[in-house]
């Protein structure tokens, strides 16, 4: 059986290091297409501003994009060094897109980076341009190809166990790539990440117009920000949406924790704004509603049943039972490899061999499994309920809050207020909440997701490698120490660069001649 | 049914391991030589400057390679993936730790004017590129010998070795040979990308490098045809069954890391490449030929892994402790399937992949120079 601390620290390793990773992916995601479309209007107008505003958001941008290419490394491979059982179970279909991530898309990300910095004095204004759409299409492409690889996680179509290797193998490649959760993930995904970038970029140019300062380059960039961040932060909501809906195809326990739903509803399901859900006691205490909404976000209908907890968990049961006759049948084909019948039965009950392993965590061999153990193990597929719960909610929130903000910063744009102190203050103080959405939404995809590191494949505590307490602890805390640091230094040189802003750091109304500003480039006069 | 069988795939999918781990010794590793260099040949700021801007643009693609590496063991190699990675865990992290630096020091360095920041993130750079070098040489050492781990029924892999067990002298020294070669690579690149003093201690630097892989390496292959036991496949050898490396048995042999050479005489090539090329680089350090150099330093790195991959084909990874779970070409790969699919994706992407790159190259072709590195706002 396996050991507790090492699963829950390996758990704790894995999420701290993808969280952290992830405070870097969204910003790059937004900063890279906002920076492309910023050379475009260069290109297009020749106006030495979008220049200045390219190469000052650029440099920003080759802040982060540091600190995610640092961190990612570690990504790629850690379910190599600490989910070593997992990368064998389904190494076979979780590695080719991430394999095709590095081919189709690190490389182009990465290569062109390197022009777009180095490149302005080397190459024409459009071979710089086609250079920065380059970047843009390599980050994008990336987070394509992780989210067909985690959506494989959540709903693990075009696969199935082969007893001869003792693992899951494709059969359904196009099945893998066109997961209908992969496509809502990615787009998802891909706005939250724009969302981040035009708020940064909102919140930093309220900033320099709070202080009176690079004022032309401000309020272009925020009318950039504006316009984009609103199309981004509806997309967001409207595509989440979207997520929600795929959900109930294969994750309804998730819907059902992030909803703190115990009883199945009747068509058409509410919607619960606020409630306390509690695992002990098995239900949702002081719940507010809103009637049909939950049934039309999750079923697209008011006439279908969205399952509760408990419904789920029979099901669960169901599966066990049904998962241990395909354990069974497992060792039977190990001792005789020969036998057609018991290879039958296991193609038959195939698919609910993961939960007949959820057994696991209790007995050895699960078909010992007492049936209180069985009753605990359906039990076992209930996730966090009220963390979901929260998680879920704040995020959502935030999401309106969103479409709100950027509704105002478009309206102030459009009738030139772009100077509005008020509204200045908030878009500044604002800047901090994507990455607390984006965090929370990861939190709900993935915690949610417990007890299974495959969802009805593989539970997480089976995932792990053979290695000790000991050494989980000193890369732990390796990590923390390493990586805290790290965020210090980058922190502080983003608001050194903020402080110094693309002119120099003079404050002014407009822009001083011939002051340094950032890496030295002349400002060019009058077209403020 | 697929256009290419099994055992023909595997076969493929084992050249191109190959070919990810050359272009990547061959891409980053002139990236991780000059990094290694860094504190030796350069002394002052503009010098640092001039050093770190000749990979400057370039160091971020070629560390591509690395990553692709690791996906591309993952989705073809999944059994090698998850034991060498979660066998060599503490090696491993150190490593990570040590490319982390790597972007970060390449960012930030000359973001800030004090001399004491800047030496800060010069030493960065160095362990960036000295240990990641040290430690890929040293778990090809213990990869030869054998890693202590084993499967057991459900596949699931146990590692028993420790981190200083890793240090052991015939690694230490397959370490030196690495280290040495990179040094070597890094030395014949900033040859070409510099002049005047920086370039006079690379070539400096670059001779002693070169003609440590001679020596060094010679004394590896010795000691692997005299010391080192090899492993031999003693059941019958299935080519296109399914990947469980528990359906075979394996016997250790002395010497047998030196069969296929016997067995296929132009196998040879790789070795002597090895040789040569770091003696094609030596003279070309020398007589100051960049060109000259930096291809014999290529043939060198590829000669030396290559050496590598052949002396044990079709072993992968060995099992010291449990010979019969040893990883090898026939019995450690992903399914058919799998491996068609990703040889398509490569066939696809990685023309595309080389093209970019080489004009990448070719618009940064040139020089870096104090001047060069002044006027360019960008410049690291």
């Amino acid at each position: 059986m396996m050991d507790t601390a090492l699963v829950e620290l390996s758990r704790l390793q894995f999420a701290l290091t993808a969280m952290y990773h992830f405070l870097f992916v969204p910003l790059t995601l937004g900063l890279s297409v906002m920076i492309a479309i910023m050379e475009s209007v260069y290109v297009m107008t020749g106006r030495q501003v979008w220049r200045d505003m390219t190469k000052f958001w650029g440099l920003l941008f080759g802040i982060n994009f540091a600190m995610g290419v640092a961190t990612g490394i570690t990504m790629e491979f850690q379910f190599g060094t600490n989910w070593a059982y997992y990368s064998h179970y389904v190494g076979d279909i979780f590695g080719a897109p991430l394999a095709i991530e590095g081919l189709m898309a690190f490389f182009l990300e990465a290569t062109f980076v390197g022009l777009f910095f180095f490149g302005w004095d080397r190459m024409s204004k459009v071979g710089h341009l086609f250079t920065t759409w380059m970047v843009a299409l390599g980050s994008n492409l990336s987070a394509l190809w992780i989210l067909v690889a985690n959506a494989w996680m959540q709903n693990p179509v075009g696969a199935h166990f082969n007893p001869d290797t003792m693992r899951m193998e494709i059969n359904d490649f196009a099945a893998v790539i066109f997961n209908p959760v992969a496509q809502s993930k990615f787009v998802h995904t891909v706005s939250a990440g724009y969302v981040t970038g035009a708020l940064f970029v909102l919140g930093i140019s309220a900033f320099y117009l709070l202080r009176k300062r690079n004022i032309g380059f401000a309020k272009r960039s925020m009318t950039v920000a504006a316009s984009f961040g609103l199309a981004s932060a509806l997309s967001v909501v409207v595509l989440g949406d979207e997520s929600g809906y795929s959900i109930t195809e294969n994750q309804r326990m998730k819907l059902a924790a992030m909803e703190g739903t115990w009883e199945t509803h009747e068509a058409p399901a509410a919607f619960t704004v606020f409630g306390i859900p509690d695992m002990e006691a098995r239900e949702t205490h002081a719940e507010i509603q809103i009637p049909w909404v939950m049934g039309l976000i999750a079923t697209r209908s008011f006439t279908e049943e969205v399952p509760g907890i408990f419904e789920l968990v029979e099901t669960a049961e169901v599966r066990i039972r049904s998962g241990l006759v395909a354990y069974d049948a497992l060792q039977s084909v190990r001792d005789n490899p020969e036998d057609a019948v018991a290879r039958e039965t296991l193609a038959t009950f195939g698919n609910d061999l993961g939960y007949a392993l959820l057994l696991k965590q209790y007995v050895e061999d699960p078909r010992e499994a007492t049936d209180i153990q069985i009753s605990d193990a359906a039990w076992s597929t209930v996730p966090d309920v009220p963390v979901i719960f929260w998680s879920f909610r704040i995020m959502v929130a935030l999401g309106f809050y969103f479409i709100a903000l950027f509704a105002v910063a478009f309206y102030l744009c459009s009738v030139r207020r772009h100077e509005t102190r008020w509204f200045l203050k908030l878009a500044l103080f604002s800047i901090p909440l994507p990455w607390i959405a984006a965090e929370l939404g990861w939190l709900v995809a993935e915690y949610g997701r417990q007890p299974w590191i495959i969802e009805g494949v593989l539970p997480t505590f089976l995932g792990i490698s053979s290695i000790t307490v000991t050494e989980l602890v000193l890369t732990l805390g390796g990590f923390v120490a390493f990586y805290s640091a790290l965020a210090v230094v980058e922190i502080w040189l983003m608001l050194k660069y903020i402080r110094i802003g693309p002119y120099g750091d003079t404050p002014t109304m407009g822009r001083p001649a011939g002051a340094p500003g950032v890496g030295g480039y002349a400002p060019a006069a009058g077209d403020d | 049914m697929l256009p290419l069988d099994y055992e023909t795939l595997r076969l493929i999918w084992w050249l191109l391991l190959g070919v990810l781990l050359i272009g990547f010794a061959i891409t980053d590793g002139f990236d991780m030589g000059t990094a290694a260099l860094l504190p030796f040949v350069a002394r002052n700021d503009t010098e640092r400057r001039v050093v770190i801007n000749t990979v400057g643009p370039v160091w971020e693609g070629n560390q591509v390679w690395f990553i692709l590496g690791g996906g591309a063991i993952f989705a073809a190699w999944p059994p090698l993936y998850a034991v060498s990675f979660s066998g060599f865990y503490l090696a491993m992290f150190v490593v990570l730790c040590a490319l982390i630096l790597r972007p970060v020091a390449f960012k930030y360095r000359s973001k800030v004017e004090e001399s004491s920041w800047r030496e800060f993130w010069d030493w960065a750079l160095f362990v960036g590129g000295f240990v990641p070098a040290l430690i890929f040489g040293v778990a090809v050492g213990n990869v030869l010998q054998g890693v202590p781990f084993q499967l057991d029924a459900d596949l699931r892999p146990a590692y028993t070795g420790s981190f200083f067990g890793l240090l052991n002298p015939f690694a230490i020294l397959c370490g030196l040979v690495s280290v040495a070669m990179l040094v070597m690579h890094g030395a014949s690149w900033l040859c070409m990308k510099t002049e005047g003093t920086v370039r006079d201690r690379a070539r400096l630097w670059g001779t002693y490098a070169a003609a440590a892989v001679v020596v060094l390496f010679a004394l590896a292959g010795v000691l692997v045809a005299t010391m080192i036991d090899g492993f031999v496949i003693t059941s019958e050898v299935v080519t296109d069954g399914p990947s469980n490396p528990l359906t075979k048995t394996v016997a250790v042999e002395a010497g047998a890391w030196m069969t296929n050479y016997g067995e296929h005489t132009w196998m040879m090539i790789a070795p002597a490449l090895g040789l040569l090329g770091a003696l094609v680089a030596l003279v070309g350090m020398r007589i100051g030929v960049s060109g000259m150099t930096f291809i014999g330093s290529k043939l060198s790195v590829l000669g030396v892994i290559s050496t590598v991959g052949l002396s044990m084909f079709p072993f992968i990874l060995p099992s010291s402790i449990q010979p019969d779970a040893s990883l090898t070409v026939w019995d450690s790969s992903s399914s058919h399937l799998t491996l068609f699919i990703m040889l398509v994706a490569t066939v696809i992407f990685l023309p595309i992949v080389l093209a970019y790159t080489a004009w990448a190259f070719k618009i940064l072709w040139g020089k870096v120079t104090p001047a060069s590195v002044r006027e360019s706002a960008e410049s690291y």
